[in-house]
């Protein structure tokens, strides 16, 4: 994603909607909030543009992906990951906003992790970023508790019905990453190349981490 | 409250459908309500979450989450008297109006400057220093309260009146029943609580699959 350098305080600056087009209700009231608060002193506008690039360009799932290849490589590492979480992650620079505590969840042959926020829309964001749209939508929401299986399906992901499915619903102040299973094929990898499998699906339990084809 | 928000369970949404390659933000506006209400600091002007569940049932269905964002972002400046009624209703009714300053006027004392927001760091959340004892041990059995209180509560519908088992103890946490509407903190401990798919959903469900909630101390009753 481009253009975190282009918007300077408005939303007409948005090189999606050309200048001639007519702005939407949302994008006007949003603009008029944001007159009114510069207005008042209330916000610094470059404070708005250092947040923007934090998120858009800074946090997101290549920070998961990392601490997930790296569980794979350092059993050492892994271990303290599963066992104390919040602080492993710390050591890391990995914790802010919504990442405060953290738990990590082991998938294994036996056991598949699946996190959701049914309330909300809870996400460890230091690790992952901002969540994708589906993750807070009501689809998701509503069945990832009652239909967990068939959610699953839904991205592709078909596990045998002897493995048990552990939904975790963020209802509260921890935040979950899954730590999903190593692939098959993926011995003697470095770090980076694992880094490199890992997607945020995984991450979250809805995918499972695969090595594509030609790589084998 | 048995709000539109407390969705687990429900049926007729249709299937989870993933765009690939998606952006940060969608739209232009998106990233500034983001950036506004981190900037605003919500969580200083009360609980997002429950500004979130004021926004009626139907109107929350048919937006889209960072609608959301500005819902609740108004809501909460309004009730922390930071923009007057008159000008929220404006915002609401007649942005077209509100014009845009030429130049910004001087930033006030207190406002999130560039280099604090380069390193908007974790605050506690909700976990507290207090010696609350835990009601319950890793291991036990606890039957979910049944309650429907009018104000915030993280006890889902679909999972009260029902037996679990404590997975694990997370420590003491604000109680949000009471500490999102100004009642105080009450601490107490939250658990990861482990309930068998069937005990949820009945005989249809997996018997494989289980959920696990973290839940309050006042949520909570031996079983």
């Amino acid at each position: 994603m481009s253009g975190h350098d282009d918007h300077h305080g408005h939303a007409t600056d948005d090189p999606s909607h050309p200048h001639n087009a007519p702005l939407s209700d949302v994008q006007l009231r949003v603009r008029a909030l944001e007159s009114l608060l510069v207005e008042k002193g209330l916000i610094d506008p470059a404070a708005l543009d250092e947040l923007i690039d934090q998120y858009e360009t800074k946090v997101g799932p290549r920070n998961g992906a990392q601490v997930v290849a790296r569980a794979w490589a350092d059993p050492d590492f892994k271990s303290r990951l599963l066992q104390n979480a919040t602080d492993t992650l710390a050591e890391l620079g990995l914790i802010g906003r919504q990442g405060e505590n953290m738990v990590v969840l082991e998938n294994t042959p036996t056991i598949h992790n699946m996190v959701v926020c049914t309330l909300c829309s809870c996400y460890p964001w230091p690790l992952l970023g901002l969540p994708p749209v589906w993750y807070k939508s009501a689809p998701y929401r509503s069945r990832a508790v009652i239909d967990p299986r068939g959610v699953l399906r839904d991205f592709g992901v078909n596990l045998p019905e002897e493995v048990e499915v552990r939904v975790w619903d963020s209802t509260a102040d921890l935040r979950y990453l899954v730590l999903p299973m190593r692939p098959d094929g993926s011995e003697g990898m470095s770090q980076e190349e694992l880094a490199a499998l890992v997607t945020r699906d995984a991450m979250i339990g809805t995918g499972v981490v695969k090595v594509p084809e030609a790589a084998q | 409250m048995n709000g539109i928000h407390d969705l687990g369970g429900m049926h007729g949404f249709g299937p989870v459908v993933a765009e690939s390659n998606e952006p940060v933000f969608h739209e232009d506006w998106e990233r500034r309500i983001f950036a506004l209400s981190m900037a605003m600091r919500i969580w200083r002007l009360g609980n997002v979450r429950t500004a979130w569940e004021q926004m009626p049932p139907a109107e929350y269905l048919a937006t889209s989450y960072y609608e959301h964002w500005l819902f609740a972002l108004l809501l909460q400046l309004e009730q922390s008297g930071l923009l007057d009624e008159d000008e929220v209703e404006r915002l609401r009714e007649a942005p077209e109006t509100v014009r845009i300053p030429l130049m910004p006027s001087s930033v006030r004392n207190g406002a999130l400057r560039r280099e604090d927001a380069r390193a908007l760091g974790p605050s506690r959340g909700g976990q507290l220093d207090d010696p609350a004892a835990p009601r319950f041990a890793p291991g036990q059995a606890v039957l979910t309260r049944n309650i429907h209180p009018i104000g915030h509560t993280r006890l889902p519908r679909y999972a009260r009146a029902r037996r679990g088992f404590i997975d694990c103890d997370y420590g003491v946490f604000a109680f949000p029943d009471s500490s999102a509407v100004g009642g105080g903190q009450k601490p107490q401990h939250v658990y990861s609580v482990r309930f068998d798919a069937r005990e949820l959903w009945g005989p249809g469900a997996s018997a494989a699959d289980r959920i696990y909630i973290d839940l309050w101390d006042d949520y909570l009753d031996p079983a």
